[in-house]
């Protein structure tokens, strides 16, 4: 399993990277469309056989040869060099000030950490598997490699109205690397190597960003830039305190040694590096105050809004933000990303109502949902991860679904305006209804984003957070609005017999455009398979006692009820055996398309109407401004309270400091437990060794804590031995900590019986 | 008794809905025309009326503005049949209220895909009705969670006390967006109408014969569903005597509705919008505060 595992992830990583390297050469047409088909095909096929080799597993772990990784280590932060360099040099290029400093400041902190920090910690695990990375890795590589493949036919059309040089290549080499940097970050546990793959994805979509070349694409690509270097440094300062205070640079480990020291109530010491991991999170995921960048993004091709929206940049934030869920919760980090999750998710869906641009809509409300993603991750609880993981998968699909129908809408009808989409089912009839789909997808139930918007309430309600539960049910209200008008819009029917213009949209859309749709209803269909067979496993590895959010005799309910939505919306054709007639107008309807009638005067008039923006109650300046002062004032103030507290981390630094030593000394170390699960136990009986210590000492012959911890593991380690003899065949080494934290009641019990 | 894990009253409630429903909804519509012209005295037509007009509706001739518009008219009639047998079978409140959105947005889009310019107006203003009551009315699902610890309606058949005793401000609030919900006066924006004649009336301008007759069936249905909502609130495990005050209760805010409906004259969204967002923050927020301290 080991070498599978290790193979089937260095293939996903470095296999889109191969594709990249080949794209970059490839000038001609045919030969590009061949190499992007194959490559996303393979891509998919890799995803799909991660998925069928290790949801069965469930979770994996896998080290790497020492010499290889350490070689490995080398290459990646020669990555890192380089990604900053060419920060440098494109900063310097477009005189870009607070680029530059930014890229020198992660240049030396990278360099630094790397080399000082994490060089003499041991990473035992390099790579692992989990339900969760699946999920990612599915989304990845299905509706990654399917907007790779929508791009071909899109940038056909798109270099077709550029009068510059054609730097398709490039695009379509940095998509590929963007990809594989996207599988990196969900599959690395060494936190030196997710943070390289972290920054090749920011520096990936700089270059997607600014690729037209434009004044406003390059200014846009340096917002971008800035906003997630400040991300990056988060990260690197995450894992320098990482490094220095908990000795590791392993993800899960961290996790683990987190949920210990703030259970042991060390919370001085795990308040900083969540909050540095949570910003890095919040920068990626475009939450508020870094949002513009997102808005930002919009001035690039269709196709890289779509990627960076559905399955990477953005979900590299949120993916961070749900790995450290249960660590978040009750907490000063939980809270924090709570309320700038909720907030973020109410005043971006507020913003979305005064826009009228439908990639600007779209990318409102994919901030706003990745705010509702975020709080749910705050929240911690295994309701709220259950539903933000599936808020993420649906986001995915659908959103994907929208940004590619919006893009071939925009070619054809020329115009990204909503306004201008009147009577999209009678110009573009295929496409709208595929677009209707995805819209409400988006926003009503039965489909996945409602139902897991469900799932999001219920944990709100249980956590009896009524800031958050009002922020949510706002949010949702203006969701409902932005949508619906949309919805309305392109659905409305003049019967004016107007010309098909979706005749001429390209083979490699259509396909794209159908798998997205596809995917969007078949996860609302399979959404209580998948959550039985992934999200469920994940969450049971994760949290004690996990069920599914939502009966699953609902989710059924739901599943039959999108068969019939997607049926009649795919199917019906709007014929009618009734007589047809006009509308009425107040007059003699003389032209329906663009309804003009004659007045009682006998003059012509014409009945305009334009959807709500209502911008006199949700102005979109107001809205941000009003955002970005609430976020950001509670990010300055955490992370002001948090460096407070660095000055009195000494003391605990050095508690934690002489436990470990004890710990290294101690059996616990040499049968494989845990330094977490050591400490656990060293908290809890500590008062009680000190009050019966005669007594121990006379009955026991044990005359000091660490003897004492050491007969508590003989005691545990004796009493796994006889269970898994008696039972089942014990698997070696590394399971023996699993096994000890099972027992770990029994051993408790007997404790206390014994003495 | 069970039925594929079911209680057998589940499938009673929903039966009862289904056939019962439309009967009751109706005669409450003729009630409400017979209360509403005594209240500006007028005699009124008979309280069987609105069966003779939908008889009628049924029966004219055959004629749309397009195939599409009769489509989401039938699908906003079923989900909303869907939503209140969900709602009477005792099954989860949450499933009732996003079927009915459901329902709702298909009443819009038959609204929209008319193209006339009356109901693409109605249409926008029911979506900034919906707008308006959304919050408040998941802050009622909300309430209940943290009142009974879940949001299956059945809950409430064997509770030591009403609802309401825990949620007497989201009550209060529930009563303020049922007015918007019903699109009763001072909220009827959606189906304002064009001077001085019923054709023309926001959303169901477009919409005639069979089609209207739809709309107007769904509209009992509606009533009756919404009316259970607030019922809701008065039930407990008390048996007959409970579901009696429950009942009581429901009627009595439906009077409580047609007094309001006469009463008031219509207002601006802004109004509201405003006003109804207000009421769910204030009354459900300081509900909900309550409920986390009790």
């Amino acid at each position: 399993m080991e070498t599978i595992g290790v193979g089937t992830i260095a293939f996903l990583v470095l296999f889109p990277m191969l594709i990249a390297f080949i794209q970059l050469l490839v000038r001609d047409d045919r030969a590009r469309t061949f190499i992007t088909v194959i490559g996303a095909l393979v891509i998919a096929c890799a995803a799909v056989f991660l998925a069928y080799e290790f949801v069965p597993l469930g979770s994996q772990k896998f080290a790497i040869n020492s010499s290889v990784a350490e070689l490995l280590g080398y290459v990646m932060l020669a990555i890192d060099v380089l990604l900053c360099l060419y920060i440098i040099g494109k900063g310097i290029a477009h005189k870009k000030y607070i680029a530059i400093i930014l890229a020198i400041v992660q240049l030396c902190l990278a360099v630094y950490v790397d080399l000082f920090v994490a060089d003499g910690i041991a990473v035992s695990h390099a790579l692992y598997v989990d339900d969760l990375s699946v999920i990612m890795a599915l989304i990845i590589g299905i509706v990654g490699s399917g907007i790779a493949v929508y791009a071909l036919g899109y940038m056909r059309v798109h270099e077709a109205h550029n009068e510059g040089k054609d730097r398709r290549n490039v695009f379509f080499a940095v998509m590929f690397a963007f990809l594989g940097a996207m599988f990196g970050i969900v599959l690395f546990n060494s936190l030196t190597w997710m943070l390289c793959a972290w920054e090749i994805t920011t520096v990936c979509s700089f270059a997607l960003i600014g690729y037209t070349r434009t004044k406003e694409a390059i200014d846009n690509s340096f917002l971008q830039i800035v906003l997630n270097l400040i991300g990056g440094i988060a990260f690197t300062c995450a894992l320098f305190w990482i490094g220095n205070c908990y000795g590791v640079m392993e993800l899960d480990k961290f996790l683990a040694y987190s949920l210990t020291f703030s259970e042991n109530g060390y919370t001085l010491l795990v308040d900083l590096p969540l909050l540095l991991l949570a910003l890095a999170g919040f920068t990626k995921a475009a939450q508020m105050p870094f949002h513009k960048w997102l808005l930002g993004a919009m001035v690039a091709p269709t196709p890289t809004s779509a990627l960076l929206h559905s399955s990477t940049m953005v979900k590299a934030g949120v993916f961070l933000l749900i790995k450290l869920a249960p660590c978040l919760g009750f907490n000063l980090p939980g809270y924090i990303v709570m309320i700038v999750g909720g907030a973020t998710f109410l005043f971006c869906a507020l913003a979305a109502i005064s826009q009228s641009n439908a990639k600007r809509v779209l990318a409102y409300s994919t901030i706003s949902n990745l705010g509702l993603i975020a709080a749910c991750a705050g929240v911690g609880t295994d309701g709220a991860v259950w539903a933000a993981i599936f808020l993420v998968i649906f986001h995915a699909v659908a959103k994907s679904l929208l940004f590619l129908c919006v893009g071939t809408a925009e070619h054809h009808i020329g115009s990204r305006n909503i306004e201008d989409m009147d009577d999209l089912f009678e110009r573009m009839p295929r496409l709208a209804r595929l677009m209707s789909i995805g819209i409400m997808g988006m926003f009503v139930a039965p489909f996945g984003m409602l139902v897991s918007k469900w799932a999001a309430l219920e944990a709100f309600a249980q956590s009896e957070n009524v800031i958050l539960i009002l922020l949510l049910v706002f949010g949702s209200a203006a969701t409902f609005m932005f949508w619906a008008k949309w919805l309305g819009k392109i659905l409305a029917i003049a019967n004016s017999g107007e010309e098909d213009v979706e005749l001429t949209v390209s083979t490699s859309e259509w396909v794209s455009l159908g798998l997205m749709t596809v995917l969007t209803v078949g996860c609302c269909v399979g959404f209580p398979l998948i959550s039985q067979a992934v999200v469920v496993p994940y969450l049971s590895g994760v949290f004690n006692n996990v069920s599914a959010a939502i009966s699953s005799s609902d989710l059924w309910i739901m599943a039959v009820i999108a068969i019939v939505i997607a049926v009649v919306f795919l199917g019906f054709t709007g014929a009618t055996k009734k007589k047809v007639v006009p509308v009425y107008m107040a007059g003699i309807g003389t032209d329906f398309k663009d309804r003009k009638f004659l007045n009682s005067f006998g003059g012509e008039l014409e009945a305009t109407q334009r959807n709500w923006y209502m911008t006199e109650f949700f102005d979109e300046k107001k809205m941000s401004f009003v955002g970005i002062v609430v976020t950001l004032v509670l990010l300055v103030g955490s992370f002001g309270f948090a460096a407070q507290t660095v000055s009195a981390q000494e003391n605990v630094l050095n508690d934690i400091n002489a436990e470990h030593a004890s710990y290294e000394q101690s059996i616990w170390a040499q049968g494989g437990a845990d330094f977490p699960l050591y400490m656990q136990y060293y908290q809890y009986y500590q008062s009680y060794y000190e009050q019966n210590k005669s007594t121990l000492q006379q009955q026991m012959n044990v005359y000091s804590m660490d003897e004492f911890m050491n007969m508590l593991y003989m005691q545990m380690y004796s009493q796994q031995m006889s269970n898994s003899s008696s039972s089942s065949s014990s698997t070696g080494g590394s399971d023996s900590a699993g096994g000890a934290s099972d027992t770990s009641d029994g051993a408790t019990s007997t404790q206390g019986g014994g003495m | 008794m069970e039925l594929f894990g079911y209680s057998i009253w589940s499938f009673v409630g929903m039966a009862a809905f289904l056939v019962v429903g439309p009967i009751v909804g109706c005669l409450l519509a003729g009630l409400d025309r017979k209360l509403s012209a005594g209240m500006q005295g007028r005699v009124g037509p008979r309280i069987r009326q609105p069966w003779w007009d939908f008889r009628k509706l049924w029966g004219k001739e055959d004629a749309t503005v397009n195939g599409a518009q009769d489509l989401y008219v039938w699908l906003y009639l079923i989900f909303i049949v869907l939503a209140g047998m969900a709602f009477f079978a005792g099954a989860n409140f949450l499933l009732c209220v996003f079927i009915q959105t459901l329902g709702a947005l298909f009443l819009i889009l038959a609204g929209y895909a008319s193209r006339s310019p009356y109901a693409e107006l109605g249409a926008q203003r029911e979506i900034v009705q919906v707008m308006s009551y959304e919050p408040m009315v998941l802050l009622v699902a909300i309430g209940m969670f943290m009142a009974t610890g879940t949001f299956e309606v059945n809950s409430v058949l064997t509770a030591d006390v009403p609802m309401i005793r825990w949620l007497p401000l989201i009550f209060a609030g529930l009563l303020y967006v049922l007015t918007i919900k019903l699109r009763k006066s001072p909220f009827d924006i959606s189906m304002a109408q064009h001077a001085h004649q019923e054709i023309v009336r926001g959303i169901v301008t477009e919409f005639s014969g069979k089609t209207l007759a739809l709309v107007e069936l769904s509209h009992w249905y509606e009533t009756v569903m919404f009316l259970g909502w607030i019922g809701m609130f008065a039930m407990w495990g008390g048996g007959w005597v409970a579901a009696v005050v429950a009942v009581v209760v429901a009627l009595a805010v439906w009077f409580l509705e047609i007094v309001i409906d006469n009463n008031f004259a219509r207002v601006k969204w802004q109004a509201m919008l405003k006003s109804a967002w207000w009421v769910a923050l204030i009354l459900g927020g300081i509900n909900i505060v309550y409920l986390i301290f009790v």
